[in-house]
């Protein structure tokens, strides 16, 4: 079926907002090309569980579409028609599995040579649209934390070296009780400026603390413990099974939060749905913890946005065979802490990266700590790109500076 | 920046990094070697590496990841002709991208299918054109997946004209059939593409006792010895090792595959692999020079079978994977060394990595042509 051809009844089987979203714009999707409109119901589809950022950006798509004269339309939409997709494609069901479509299209665009085109057509059409309509600016520079190196007492690796150019590296940071420090601030800027997933902690061990901060919305690895062990348990059936990797990861995309565990008459749906794909659309989430604390960051910025996010990464699991590392459920694994400072050294300057993506980049705040170490980086104004201070300095000081 | 300006530059930083570390000269376009003659031809061996699976500048010949390779540049590079700009207009999945480099030819099938490549591979076109015996090209290969790479389903070519592929992996997965195993779990391990995924290695006794024949290894000694190992890659250079030293195929390659552990969003096992890598090269070059049937007779070609996403590319995660198909993931190099090949020289202009096959063409003497690479002037 083509674009063209879509009906109300198409999006029966919708939730109920999305169903509401599609079938009241349903003459824009008929006139958009079939690799786009896939890619647009593709969000649309998990409308009821996105967070208020996502809802606005689809919002935002729509109204810029729905507003261009019919020549701007057909000309931001030329390169996406011009995509020689396939008759298999348009036969599949796009409306009701566009997650599913997504991946077909991809693969049929990679051997057909035309995923460049595609790309560069995609980068193209959000630029167009970022410049058309304006970026949502949070209402307090944004401010990311990292907090790396939980149970190592010494190391030799040069940390920072990727965000050391971009601000201040201390080498003399006091705290005596850092962590706490640094939630305290968080909960502070969430009681200053309360809003709906605005402010984030995410940890790769357990809690920090037995009284999580109101207004912080918070996501560990440790917490999740019961949902990894059920779908740790599926994965190794499916993998005893010799399914592929391409069913397998069809498998995992298709789960809900109910398949591996969620008990969903309990919590925020949208908070299930976010930690649910966390560990079936990421790769190695489910087994290492700094992989899931650097995805969940990148994740929670990507999708929500938020004001304050503080990532706490803690020791991985080490490196066996994949049914090994599926049973971390059944059997206490060794630890990798030195390995998983590397790792989190790296997921620092990514949670970094993703951060500074995000409208309001200028003014944005960023702070590394090397836990229980005098090692700390701080980005923003005021602090020197590439300057290297050994004055002894509070990190609550730090944190002070960085929240101004 | 667009592609082709981000691909420039990143060899340009390669090319600056050699010419000084290494006093590298930069080789001129008007450069050729002439053409073999058959006689010689006759006589060159050729081993190709894949310095797999996906490795970035920034871990390897950016500052801060040079550290990682202290082998390739302090032992390697000024012994070789380098190819700073070594760009991959492929699919960039691992089975499919080696099959490409394989082929000579950018190979469309689905990354995760049991098929065999659709253009001849390099082993069909040496065997079909010189007249080579089966036991001349042989491959070794990481995993399950790379089972069908020895020949191609072109109808010109295919079985007769194939390459010996061992699986090292089920090979020890066979050896160790109803032993349990578990002191060699760690070298069992297979598919990275995705991480959630180790499909069954299913071993076969009559392949076992085979190979382990035309190997002269007994398979107490092969299981002895790799329990000493510490990764797949180590068991593949391994058993490359005793396929030089007991047929001396004219025609090797060695797929590694380590540094795919990167698709765990690890990026401390990353690095470990590019080391091991790194490592594993020299061991191979080394054994070359010390074998008489292949010291200064050889060309040994080392090359990644392509970058991982850039560290900027929003759409992607940086070097977890390489599923945007930038500029950084399909920009890499190559170097060759050996016999007739110039030594500490840098060549900056682009080529493709679907050159390599009518590049060894030129060396070994067959014509590749079903190739969409034409043939590297420097090396042949």
């Amino acid at each position: 079926m083509l674009p063209a051809l879509i009906k109300p009844e198409h999006f029966s089987r919708y939730p109920p907002l999305a169903r509401e979203l599609a079938t009241s714009n349903i003459e824009l999707l008929r006139r958009l090309p079939l690799a786009y409109v896939s890619l647009l119901l593709r969000e649309m589809i998990a409308y009821d569980w996105k967070f208020p950022v996502e809802r606005h950006e689809i919002a935002r798509d729509l109204k810029f579409l729905g507003g261009l004269p019919n020549a701007s339309f057909e000309r931001e939409m030329a390169a996406f028609r011009s995509l020689k997709l396939t008759a298999e494609l348009e036969a599949f069901d796009w409306v009701n599995s566009p997650a599913a479509f997504s991946e077909k299209l991809t693969a049929h665009l990679w051997a057909t040579h035309q995923i460049d085109q595609f790309r560069s057509s995609a980068v193209a059409y959000m630029n167009h649209r970022n410049e058309s309509t304006p970026d949502i600016v949070p209402p307090i520079p944004r401010l990311g934390i990292a907090v790396i190196g939980q149970g190592v007492r010494e190391t030799k690796y040069p940390l920072f070296r990727k965000l050391r150019p971009h601000g201040v590296y201390f080498r003399q940071v006091k705290a005596s009780n850092g962590l706490a420090t640094l939630l305290n601030g968080v909960s502070a800027r969430a009681s200053r400026h309360a809003e709906p997933f605005a402010h984030w902690y995410v940890d790769g061990g357990g809690w920090a603390t037995d009284h999580l901060p109101a207004g912080v919305t918070a996501v560990s690895y440790g917490a999740l413990a019961t949902v990894r062990a059920e779908l740790q348990r599926q994965m190794q059936k499916a993998y005893e099974s010799g399914m592929g990797a391409e069913a397998m990861r069809s498998l995992l995309a298709r789960m809900r939060p109910e398949d591996v565990g969620f008990d969903v008459s309990k919590g925020d749906p949208v908070l299930n749905s976010f930690e649910a794909t966390l560990l079936t659309e990421g790769s190695g989430t489910q087994v290492f913890a700094t992989t899931f604390v650097q995805w969940a960051a990148r994740e929670a910025l990507r999708r929500a946005q938020p004001s304050t996010l503080l990532a706490r990464f803690a020791p991985r699991q080490r490196e066996r065979p994949m049914n090994e590392l599926l049973e971390e459920a059944k059997h206490k694994p060794d630890l990798d802490p030195h390995g998983s400072l590397i790792d989190a050294d790296m997921g620092a300057y990514y949670t970094w990266l993703n951060q500074q993506r995000l409208s309001g980049a200028q003014p944005a705040r960023f702070l590394a700590w090397f836990e229980d170490h005098e090692e700390a980086v701080a980005i923003g104004p005021g602090f020197d790109p590439g300057k290297v201070s050994g004055e002894p300095v509070e990190l609550a000081s730090l944190l002070g500076r960085l929240s101004d | 920046m667009r592609a082709n300006d981000i691909s420039r530059t990143i060899a340009s930083s390669r090319r600056d990094f050699l010419r000084l570390a290494t006093g590298a000269t930069l080789l001129s376009p008007e450069f050729a070697l002439r053409a073999q003659s058959t006689d010689r031809a006759n006589k060159r061996k050729v081993v190709v590496v894949t310095f797999g699976g996906g490795a970035r500048d920034d871990e390897t010949f950016m500052p801060g990841g040079q550290e990682n390779i202290p082998h390739l540049i302090s032992e390697l590079i000024p012994r070789a002709t380098f190819f700073s700009q070594v760009v991959n207009r492929g699919i960039l999945g691992h089975y499919v991208a080696t099959a490409s480099l394989a082929t000579g030819a950018y190979e469309t099938f689905n990354n995760f299918a049991s098929v065999p490549p659709d253009n001849p591979t390099v082993f069909e076109y040496f065997r079909r054109d010189r007249g080579r015996p089966a036991a001349d090209a042989w491959v070794v290969a990481p995993s399950n997946g790379f089972h069908r790479i020895g020949e191609s389903a072109n109808k010109d070519y295919g079985p007769k004209y194939s390459a010996g592929v061992i699986l090292p992996k089920r090979l020890l997965a066979s050896a160790l059939a109803g032993s349990g195993g578990t002191q060699y779990e760690h070298l069992l391990r297979d598919n990275y593409e995705n991480p959630l995924h180790a499909p069954a290695l299913a071993g076969n006794q009559i392949e076992l006792q085979k190979i382990a024949e035309i190997l002269k290894l007994s398979v107490d000694d092969f299981t002895h010895h790799a329990r000493s190992l510490a990764s797949p890659d180590e068991l593949s250079v391994y058993v490359a090792k005793q396929l030089m030293r007991q047929l001396a195929p004219s025609l090797l390659w060695i797929t590694l595959h380590d540094i795919d552990i990167a698709h765990s969003g690890t990026f401390s096992l990353y690095l470990e692999g590019i080391q091991r890598t790194d490592r594993l090269c020299a061991e191979l070059w080394n054994t070359i020079q010390s074998l008489p049937e292949y010291a200064g007779k050889t060309n040994m070609f080392i090359l990644p079978d392509f970058g991982r996403d850039s560290d900027t590319e929003p759409g992607g995660n940086g070097f977890q994977h390489h599923r945007t198909g930038d500029a950084v993931s399909r920009t890499t190099w190559m170097m060759a060394l050996g016999a007739g090949i110039r030594e500490n020289t840098v060549v900056s202009r682009p080529v493709e990595s679907v050159d390599l096959v009518p590049s060894i063409g030129s060396i070994l003497g067959f014509d590749a042509r079903r190739s969409q690479g034409k043939p590297l002037r420097e090396v042949g």
